[in-house]
């Protein structure tokens, strides 16, 4: 190797780590805070590792919030906004890729419409309908805008039309269906596919804020997203409390992460390659 | 059919009937395809036109309306948008969003250009950056904001400490109107920056190693590669990160939620079109205005993207 590679190296690392360091710093800092007393976190100069850990942050935070409810909540608006994306995409990206009938393309300018349109000109309608509905603080409102999902139905319309044909007209041979052809040929194949639309839209509704905030406004109700507005409405300047509460916030997601890596990124990289 | 008659086959006979009936059958399968086509298409479109399309008209009729209360829309023409013009608060916001925007985007796109050309190197321990670097996508907005919030807090806050040992007396980032909108593009640029890079990570490992070594033969130097191979070669990517990052920074609303709120003195220097809509549809409880801010922030981000659309030509190399 030469000289100038080893230098070249050491800078491209030099640079990473700096900037590895930035990202991760609020996290530790975050942390730190979190088992710190009130007193110690508000000391001039700032303590970095608190002589006496005190996990009773933690406590008090969980005592004060419903967060296992939190919990519930988010998990069970993650689970359905995923579950309607990958059954009802997948079902129409399917139809829109690989079925002739009449008026297709037209009507898929409904999805391109959805796609183009930022979200806030639906909320106050869907709102209404909400409140029409009286589905205001349950979970049914949270998971409703969700249920479908224009930019799944077109990645998974990109993903139908990039499999080829003949594993398809093999099964037309063996006598298959059109929904045994989507159901046992298709969707294995797109496997890839529909994870990235998983993933894509599991982190969507889990850092969804607005929506929760204008339809749950029982805390009872609410995700761990709109909690955590909630708990720093509260305790404004409690930072060791307020610090707890996000590590219990971001943590599972989190965790999925380092267990998922290779699905997240790849999903994430999917969903930008297929636009 | 023709081959077949020709072929003077003992069936010629009847080969019109077959064919009728056949026609009939091809035309069955057909109906019965076009049937199972609009049967799997249908809940997602229902399901788009109950939550979508219908909102989108009602959002549009709303706006030419005064709302009070529930259910009970006054007609009121084009007095929503003709009050625009005169709302001081509404122009400022609309500068705000687009000074964010303007801020935001270069430095969020180059940065994460350059993080992405730079793990995309021959250098070991890769993975460990990019799994740091993305830590924060998926974190929830909310956290992200109030350990920021903290960061830059004036009195206590790290980053000002730090300043500090530098003898740099560090400004109150949050409260300050002049500081405000500089830290939300801080917070917003690093929050998806590991996002951006992902993505445009995986187009450059489309990127041929023939052409750089090509390039090499040519005694091409690093910097003429980035700039003759690599930009053009992954502008397709490129823009497809400019306009997602550019569509969201004109639609900021959490950060500003939680790292400014609703009592912050900064707030009428940074607060931004949606949150000014969810304000005014939400709290001061004027749907009418508010869907005619959210009609107007649809505008502004069409006349972003066909900006975006026109450059494209001069920049964006498709194959």
């Amino acid at each position: 190797m030469k000289n100038s590679d080893i230098s070249e190296k050491i800078t491209i690392h030099t640079i990473l780590i700096v900037g590895s360091f930035i990202m991760v710093l609020p996290f530790i800092w975050m942390f730190l805070t979190s088992i710190k007393s009130l007193a110690v976190s508000m000391q001039i100069p700032p303590v970095i590792f608190p002589k006496e850990i005190i996990w009773k942050n933690y406590v008090d935070v969980w005592n004060k919030l419903p967060f296992s409810q939190f919990y519930i909540n988010t998990i069970l608006l993650v689970l359905f906004r995923v579950l309607f994306a990958i059954t009802l995409c997948s079902m129409a990206a399917y139809s829109f890729a690989r079925i002739k009938f009449p008026g297709r393309d037209l009507i898929f300018m409904i999805v391109l419409i959805q796609l183009m349109i930022p979200s806030q000109l639906f909320i106050i309608p869907q709102y209404l309908i909400v409140v029409k509905l009286a589905w205001l603080n349950t979970i049914k409102a949270l998971v409703l805008p969700g249920i479908v999902n224009a930019f799944g139905t077109f990645l998974l319309r990109q993903f139908f039309l990039s499999l080829p044909a003949e594993l398809e007209e093999a099964g037309i041979l063996d006598g298959c269906n059109r929904w045994q052809l989507y159901w046992k040929i298709m969707m294995p194949l797109a496997k890839s596919g529909l994870v990235a639309l998983s993933i894509f839209t599991a982190i969507y509704a889990w850092k969804d804020l607005l929506w929760p905030l204008v339809v749950n406004m029982s805390i009872e109700k609410m995700p761990l997203s709109a909690g955590l507005a909630n708990l720093q409405g509260q305790y404004t300047t409690n930072y060791p409390q307020l610090m707890a509460g996000s590590i219990f916030a971001i943590t599972p997601m989190i965790i999925l992460f380092f267990f998922f890596q290779k699905q997240f990124i790849q999903g994430i990289a999917t969903t930008g390659s297929k636009n | 059919m023709n081959v077949l008659m020709a072929k003077g086959n003992k069936e010629d006979i009847s080969v019109s009937p077959q064919t009728m009936q056949r026609s009939k059958k091809n035309w069955n399968k057909k109906a019965i395809d076009y049937a199972w086509g609009y049967f799997m298409i249908a809940p997602t479109i229902i399901g788009l036109l109950i939550l979508n399309i219908w909102p989108l008209i009602q959002t549009m009729y709303l706006s030419l309306c005064k709302l009070s209360g529930f259910g009970s829309a006054k007609f009121i023409g084009f007095d929503n948008y003709i009050k625009m013009f005169h709302d001081k608060e509404l122009l400022k916001t609309i500068l705000n969003t687009v000074e964010y925007t303007i801020l935001s985007v270069p430095i969020a796109v180059v940065l994460s250009l350059i993080l992405a050309v730079l793990l995309n190197t021959n250098i070991k321990y890769k993975f460990i950056y990019r799994t740091l670097y993305f830590i924060p996508v998926v974190s929830t907005p909310a956290a992200i904001a109030m350990v920021w919030k903290w960061l830059m807090n004036y009195d206590y806050g790290l980053i000002n400490y730090i300043l500090s040992i530098f003898k740099i007396d560090g400004p109150n980032w949050i409260s300050d109107p002049k500081f405000a909108l500089f830290s939300l593009v801080i917070v917003g640029v690093w929050s998806c920056l590991g996002y951006n890079m992902v993505i445009l990570l995986a187009g450059l490992q489309e990127i041929p190693k023939t052409f750089y070594e090509a390039a090499e033969i040519d005694g091409a130097k690093s910097i003429n590669k980035f700039f003759l191979i690599t930009i053009p070669m992954v502008s397709p990517t490129l823009f497809f990160v400019v306009i997602t990052t550019l569509m969201s920074s004109l639609q900021i609303f959490d950060l500003i939620f939680m790292m400014i709120g609703n009592t912050n003195p900064a707030l009428p220097n940074v607060q931004s079109l949606v949150f000014l809509f969810y304000r005014y549809s939400f709290f001061i409880s004027n749907k009418g205005y508010g869907s005619a801010i959210a009609i107007l922030l649809f505008m502004i981000i069409m006349i972003f993207t066909l900006i975006q659309l026109l450059f494209q030509k001069k920049w964006v190399h498709y194959e």
